[in-house]
């Protein structure tokens, strides 16, 4: 081989080398982080896996929300008007949960079919709601959001 | 009638841009210099047009005009008047308003500053950047425009502006950013002028990379302002969420980082030619996707707004168009470019391609964890998201490669440098940072961090050797004076922006691994010790802003027994929206910022109160501004003032 192909030759395995890496360490941390977004009645079929990172999603029912009187633990109802799912979370939720609103949790479910978050998102625009709820509510009875 | 005559402004600067696009365009083909020197006057005539439909849209905001939809849906009465000015851009037709009228801006500044420029070049870049704003005039006509009106039933009052948005943050944040991301559409102008003449020559490189550096700066300092904003504003201390709409705007600036290093080569030694022209064409495409990404609701967000399917097909079009023309067009092209120099392997071209490569990597990383749950989701796979994790795991070990190879290359000469060159210039820095690295991850903070030491170790690592490479000028200098002022603006910006890129470090490194935070009940009297600090909770009180009433608490801090600060978070409630937001409190300062907000109010008086303690935080912002303004000082380099192109 010339000089200069070999050159070229290097240049190309490097290049080969150095994305292969690249791609193999960007799945495996693809893999990692991935967080599943589940339906509530998902979860209560038993449809979402126990011990992973998942989202969970769903409108806030009205009165279902308990606070602990001495820490910041909260406790609420999720639901898509088929089936509910306890979400429980210590923290201090953002400006726009409010009952009757959507949110997605993200965190672990446990044993007892109880949702433990470690993070609650509420969306900043009023008119806004996160796609993956707007697909899990299949129909939207009034009585349930009332 | 103002908003009619916006709206009848903006259809003529809507055919203006049709004749900038097709005219010189005409005329460079042919090669008739009078249909070439249309370009200009046309150039102007569009700004004009765009300017005056932008001053009757502000001007409608600053009458309360709720007649017209847009004006209805985002400003109030009660408004003060800054953000009324700044709602302009506040929704989705105002901004991109603000889109095509920063586009004619960049437009008629290209016409103005390339006197050195030869006339069918000139109408080239011009005619592209023209095809660029009848695209976008068009969506803005078609799917988005700002000046609709609500009649005969127009609301009394309007729907107010968002209150996240009614801050100085917003006021600036926007217009910065897109001044970057409209700015690369020169980059784009040039490199695709340049293709289609095939002239991919040094003086090409020359012209483009003022415009480009520019652009660069502007976007940088965009991204900063947007870190910023979000750490008071969005209240939760957080300074990158990893966001899809963040990220959006992130990815054209790593390209665009690699883009204005690229150019530096070819301009130098006219090598990575084609290289250099796939990377303007792919930052502004990756501007173009930002829009898209922001502005057509497929995302979840914080930044998401609800809107029509309508508009994310129109961009989705004008990205396939603007990507797929450009590439067909370098795939003609791009082979007849040939490379002018030869380098080795351990040479400053080596190392620029090294950063390139790097930044790429970044971006498409990036690009990956933006797109693949849109795109799982639409083959079906599933609603998933992707975390902050797979963004740090991949995006912290390249920068660090970053920085390793930035202080090498300081030694690294054009064309070829012997191995006892790198090794003679680059024991001491590296021993130096070695040294400082232990000694400041050992005394800073309670325990010993090794990525602390790593991170450290990186900065100093930058920091020493782009210091001797300044120093390494001045030898044999008479005097110091002299040599200072022989040091070209170029060399002075390269040195300010590689010094934020170890200030950054820094600031990432400290407030990753030391900043504490509790998330607590307060009663009143209730207090807290968190990192030295000793914090009360005073109780809150009841006020009334212009347009909204507030809980306002006051959390008296001190430090070994003597007062620091009164700190006032508040939770405000707007009047026209009934909308809750936090306002944060913070005691910023070199070294650490104290944060404090309010939670939701619990029984009794009691609070949840955030309390927070960021070490070096600010260094963030300080390197981001830095990392800016060296882009600014390339931009004021004398050598692109010259008349005439020379060689």
């Amino acid at each position: 081989m010339t000089p200069k192909r070999k050159k070229r030759l290097t240049i190309i395995l490097a290049i080969v080398l150095g994305s292969s890496i690249a791609v193999g360490l960007t799945l495996y941390a693809l893999k990692q982080n991935i967080n599943l977004f589940y339906s509530t009645t998902q979860v209560a079929k038993g449809e979402a896996p126990q011990d992973a990172r998942i989202r969970v999603g769903g409108m806030v029912i009205k009165g279902s929300l308990k606070r602990s009187p001495n820490s910041l633990r909260v406790e609420f109802k999720i639901t898509n008007y088929e089936h509910d799912v306890t979400v429980v979370f210590t923290g201090i939720l953002p400006d726009l949960f409010r009952e009757g609103q959507g949110i997605i949790a993200q965190g672990k479910l446990d044993a007892s079919g109880i949702f433990q978050a470690d993070e609650v998102l509420a969306k900043h625009d009023e008119n806004y709601m996160p796609p993956e709820i707007k697909d899990s509510l299949k129909h939207k009875p009034a009585e349930v959001a009332k | 009638m103002i908003p009619e005559m916006g709206e009848f402004a903006l259809i003529l600067a809507f055919c203006f841009s049709v004749l900038l696009a097709t005219i010189p365009l005409y005329g460079a083909t042919v090669n008739n210099a009078v249909w070439m020197s249309f370009a200009k006057p046309l150039a102007r005539g569009q700004f004009l047009f765009v300017a005056i439909s932008f001053v009757c849209l502000a001007y409608a905001f600053s009458q309360d005009d709720f007649t017209v939809k847009y004006v209805a849906e985002h400003s109030n009465s009660q408004l003060p008047m800054q953000f009324k000015l700044s709602a302009v851009w506040g929704g989705h037709e105002g901004s991109l308003l603000l889109w095509a009228f920063i586009l004619s801006g960049w437009t008629v500044a290209v016409s103005l500053f390339s006197r050195a420029l030869p006339l069918d070049m000139l109408a080239r870049v011009l005619a592209v950047m023209g095809i660029i704003a009848v695209g976008f005039d068009l969506f803005l006509l078609e799917t988005s425009s700002p000046f609709l009106r609500l009649l005969p039933e127009a609301p009394a009052d309007g729907a107010d502006l968002n209150p996240l948005l009614q801050d100085f943050g917003l006021i600036v944040h926007p217009p910065m950013l897109y001044m970057g991301y409209v700015g690369f559409s020169v980059a784009f102008a040039f490199a695709i002028a340049a293709l289609l003449s095939g002239r991919l020559d040094a003086a090409w490189a020359r012209w483009s990379r003022p415009w480009t550096n520019l652009a660069w700066a502007f976007l940088g300092m965009g991204i900063t302002l947007g870190s910023w904003w979000a750490y008071y504003e969005l209240g939760w201390g957080g300074w990158w969420f990893w966001d899809p709409v963040e990220n959006a705007s992130l990815m054209p600036w790593l390209v665009g980082t690699a883009l204005i290093h690229s150019l530096a080569v070819t301009e130098k030694r006219g090598v990575f030619k084609s290289w250099t022209v796939l990377l303007a064409i792919f930052a502004f495409s990756l501007s173009l996707l930002g829009t898209f990404l922001v502005r057509s609701g497929v995302l979840t967000s914080v930044h998401a707004f609800a809107s029509d399917p309508k508009r994310g097909l129109f961009i989705l079009v004008l990205l396939a168009i603007t990507i797929g023309g450009s590439l067909t067009l370098y795939a003609f092209k791009a082979p007849n470019v040939k490379s002018e120099a030869l380098f080795s392997w351990a040479s400053r071209e080596t190392f620029l391609l090294i950063n390139n490569l790097l930044l790429t990597v970044m971006a498409a990383t990036v690009l990956l964890g933006t797109l693949y749950p849109l795109l799982l989701d639409a083959m079906g796979g599933g609603k998933i998201s992707v975390g902050p994790p797979y963004f740090n795991a991949l995006f912290v070990p390249i920068m660090g490669t970053m920085a390793v190879a930035l202080g090498i290359a300081t030694a690294a000469r054009w064309r070829e440098t012997s191995l006892a060159l790198f090794i003679n210039t680059l024991w001491k820095p590296a021993a130096a940072s070695v040294l400082f690295a232990l000694v400041s991850a050992f005394t800073y903070g309670k325990e010993f961090h090794f990525a602390v030491f790593i991170g450290m170790f990186l900065s100093f690592w930058v920091i020493f050797t782009v210091t001797q490479d300044f120093l390494h000028k001045f030898n044999n200098a008479n005097s110091i004076l002299e040599k200072l002022s022989k040091l070209s603006l170029s060399y002075y910006g390269m040195m300010v922006a590689h010094f934020g890129v170890a200030v950054v470090a820094i600031g990432i490194t400290l407030v990753s691994h030391y900043s504490e935070e509790r998330d607590i009940r307060m009663a009143v009297g209730d207090t807290l010790d968190l990192a030295g600090y000793h914090f009360e909770f005073k109780g809150s009180t009841h006020v009334e802003g212009e347009n909204y009433v507030a809980e306002r608490g006051a959390l008296l801090i001190s430090k070994n027994g003597t007062e620091v600060t009164t700190l006032n978070p508040e939770k405000r409630n707007y009047n026209a929206q009934r909308s809750m937001m936090t306002e944060a409190a913070i005691d910023p300062g070199l070294w650490r910022d104290l944060y404090v907000a309010l939670g939701e109010p619990l029984d009794n008086g009691a609070w949840a109160v955030r309390i927070q303690y960021k070490p070096f935080v600010r260094w963030l912002w300080l390197g981001g501004i830095l990392i800016a303004a060296g882009g600014l000082l390339t931009v004021a380099d004398k050598r692109y003032r010259k008349k005439s192109a020379v060689i």
